[in-house]
């Protein structure tokens, strides 16, 4: 085993820039110009503790890569020296697909895959550090779908990572447990930070600027891990998220209405505080059940409902009198039904006001203190309770009073 | 386990091709000549030597209009435990072999073939190990391939006209991508009792004692020939499609679990394995389409609509083809045409059908 590791190394060693150099354990270097193959079966040979290192340079591959082995290290010289190109893929719905434990990518980019880039299935321990994933041609629909996707994962960290140009999203954790996002930054993706039916998520200390959408926390039913709950989404940098949604229609995310700061979609125990979110035509933060969506749900198990939402302490400015897409369509019909002689400005956060009957006291008509949706400490930002369906007899609200409560804080997610 | 023995095999590669190898099942090192293996009296006719078993299955997985070889080897002794709807359990030291190739002219089969790959999995102390071989021009051998390589292929389709192919020889891994399930466990897709229940198999099996635990052979699942339609309902025909193209990743454990979506043919509640299911991770395979299956509407389906496509983002099943299935195209397209109903989106209520969802 080692031998085969060694011997890789020392035909490396000859180009006289060394991948391998400060890398402890046994090492398997690639300088440019290696070919896609020696790449692949240094993967499927790798043993535990082995790391696959690039050297600077481009390497291209036209067909996608692939890991199974437990405990392996993947780097490169730094995310804007070492890229692994997909431009040329014709086989492989990723770039890189990893099915293992104990995986680590870092200091390296991979750009321009026709799907996603970088899919983790299955896996504890993950982490991705100071990570490019770039689809060079700018927002597309012809871009994939996710940059770093990690699903049904245990144990996930992306930590300084840059993501531009994902069609659906740039960081997607999907159905997975005890999570952090921190440092990155996500620009030009449809959605920029999404945490999908999952559960301890931290996402904080991020910037996520010209997506479609900021930061998304969502739950969606039909899956195998259902109704997440408990993400902290705190101290970021949401502006700007202006992108004209560029996901191929029939996307979950095609919903998301261009100019989206940060918004949360039937998940459960959400705290969001801290952040600067600004400057987003259509809302600063939403927190919307799957009702609205008009999709009939067929699994008995989803809970369509957000419940235990506590935004506080956020710093929520500049909206713009033109909401994007049905559900900014929804915000102007609730404002006229407001202000029906105008004009008006979209409020900084918004809430559909869909209840889930089987939750409604019948002493007060609302919510249990527990599920309620709490607002505090936001300075002067304003809010609409859209009174979904719209039309009827209620007409929407802007009153945050029955918003004034707060939830216990949740507990911060421990590196492993 | 499947890394040691790979290792050693690549170890083996510095000896030239004259020498014998010392592999097999027996020892558990992959060979990296298909013919140290000495599974065939003439690798270039496929005849397979003594005990090995050929058989075929009723409804194939299509692998771009390849033709498949399946050959069974049971060790000395071994025998074959039933199962009603899983793979058949097979005895450490087994081994399945299935040869891949495209006939010159698929219009007349005596004119001849060209061998692409030979696969080989083999059943170890702890799971299923596979690696591919790669033949050489004349098709008198074929070499182990960890890594796999692409094939530009040609030949005669049943229509007559001249077809190619950059035939994909999978690597190691994305031979695991198809035969695993959870936590890398190796499956199998064919040796299953209703897929092998065709020409007496299974019946010669148990006669000569390699199966045991068959029930009552009146209660033998069978799966339709899904192109045959004297041998089951057109659902079942789609069904049993789907099932053996899709359903290996599909399923509850599949690589596939994580959308939802299950096509093997153990589901039977429609939103499972479709109908009216909005996509989850979909991104340019929903074709801007809502759902899966929407009755009565194939071209509001973003199943047909990406098994109808070549796109690698798009494009179902991910590994294993680059053509289009034609038939098994058509196939899905009748059987959706012919439910009835429709789908919810969230369109409706605004005044459009579902099928023509807005951009929002």
């Amino acid at each position: 085993m080692r031998a085969i590791a060694v011997a890789v190394v020392g035909l490396v060693g000859c180009a006289g820039d060394d991948p391998c150099a400060g890398v402890k354990g046994t090492c398997v270097g690639f300088s440019e110009g290696a070919s896609a193959e020696s790449v692949q079966k240094a993967l499927i040979e790798a043993q535990p503790g082995t790391t696959i290192a690039f050297g600077a340079g481009t390497f291209d591959f036209r067909v996608d890569l692939s890991l199974t082995v437990d405990d392996v290290t993947i780097k490169g010289a730094g995310m804007d020296r070492t890229t692994l190109s997909f431009r040329k893929q014709t086989e492989g719905a990723q770039g890189l697909l990893v099915t293992a434990s104990g995986f680590t990518i870092e200091d390296i980019a991979v750009e321009d895959t026709p799907g996603d880039a970088i899919k983790v299935l299955g896996g504890d321990r993950i982490t991705f550090e100071r990570t490019r994933v770039e689809w060079t041609g700018g927002p597309n629909q012809t871009n994939g779908s996710y940059g770093l996707y990690p699903v049904q994962c245990m144990h996930v960290l992306i930590e300084d990572c840059v993501v531009k140009g994902a069609s659906d999203s740039g960081v997607y954790v999907g159905q997975s447990d005890q999570i952090i996002v921190r440092g990155n930054h996500a620009e030009q993706n449809v959605a920029g930070i999404e945490i999908e039916n999952s559960t301890h998520a931290d996402v904080h200390d991020n910037v996520a600027t010209n997506n479609t959408g900021g930061i998304l926390v969502f739950n969606l039913p039909g899956l195998q891990v259902h109704n997440g709950a408990g993400t902290r989404v705190f101290s970021n940098m949401v502006y700007g998220n202006n992108t004209d949604n560029f996901a191929p229609a029939g996307n979950i995310v095609g919903l998301v209405p261009t100019g989206t700061g940060i918004a949360v979609l039937a998940a459960h125990q959400v705290e969001i505080f801290g952040n600067d979110v600004h400057d987003h035509k259509s809302i600063n933060v939403g927190v919307i059940s799957y009702v609205p969506t008009g999709i009939a749900v067929t699994d008995a198990s989803y809970d369509q409902y957000p419940t235990a939402i506590d935004i506080h302490d956020n710093t929520l400015a500049g909206t713009s009198d033109t909401p994007t897409g049905q559900l900014g369509a929804l915000l102007i019909s609730a404002l006229g039904e407001l202000y029906p002689q105008g004009p008006f400005i979209v409020p900084d956060m918004a809430w559909d006001g869909v209840l889930d009957p089987a939750r409604v006291q019948q002493a007060t008509g609302d919510y249990a203190d527990a599920d309620k949706l709490c607002i505090h400490g936001n300075g002067d930002a304003d809010f609409i309770n859209l009174e979904w369906p719209l039309g009827d007899a209620t007409k929407p609200s802007t009153d945050m009073a029955p918003h004034a409560c707060t939830h216990a804080p949740l507990p911060e997610v421990a590196a492993w | 386990m499947v890394r040691r023995v790979l290792l050693l095999a690549a170890l083996a590669a510095c000896g030239d091709n004259d020498t014998p190898e010392v592999c097999g099942a027996q020892n558990g090192v992959m060979c990296q000549r298909l013919s140290s293996w000495q599974l065939f009296d003439d690798i270039a006719a496929q005849t397979p030597a003594a005990g090995v078993m050929p058989y075929d299955i009723n409804t194939p997985l299509f692998s771009d209009y390849a033709t498949k070889q399946r050959f069974l080897v049971l060790p000395p002794g071994g025998v074959a435990t039933w199962s009603d709807a899983d793979a058949f359990e097979l005895p450490a030291g087994s081994v399945l072999v299935k040869t891949f190739s495209y006939l010159h002219d698929r219009r007349d089969p005596s004119l001849g073939s060209t061998l692409l790959e030979t696969r080989v999995l083999v059943k170890g102390d702890k799971g299923w190990h596979g690696a591919a071989y790669v033949y050489d021009d004349g098709g008198t051998d074929a070499h182990l391939q960890v890594a796999g390589t692409i094939r530009s292929e040609s030949w005669i389709h049943d229509d007559g006209s001249t077809r190619t192919d950059d035939y994909v020889v999978p690597n190691a891994n994305q031979c695991k991508n198809c035969h695993a399930e959870h936590d890398n466990v190796t499956s199998l897709l064919g040796p299953k009792a209703r897929h092998m229940n065709k020409n007496g198999q299974l019946e010669a099996m148990v006669a000569a004692g390699q199966l045991a635990g068959a029930p009552d052979p009146m209660t033998w699942p069978k799966a339709p020939d899904a192109f045959d339609p004297a041998s089951g309902t057109l659902e079942q025909r789609a069904r049993a499609w789907l099932d053996i193209n899709c359903g290996h990743c599909h399923n509850p454990r599949g690589a596939a679990r994580t959308s939802g979506l299950f096509l093997d043919v153990a589901q039977t509640d429609p939103a499972v394995f479709g109908v009216c299911k909005p996509p989850v991770a979909t991104g340019r395979g929903s074709g801007g389409l809502q759902f899966d299956i929407v009755p009565g509407s194939p071209d509001d389906s973003i199943l047909v609509y990406r098994i109808s496509s070549t796109d690698p983002e798009v494009r179902m099943p991910e590994l294993g083809r680059n053509l289009v299935h034609a038939e098994g195209v058509a196939l899905i397209r009748e059987w959706i045409t012919s439910m009835t109903g429709g789908c919810t989106g969230w369109t409706s209520g605004h005044g459009q059908p579902a099928s023509q969802p807005a951009r929002l």
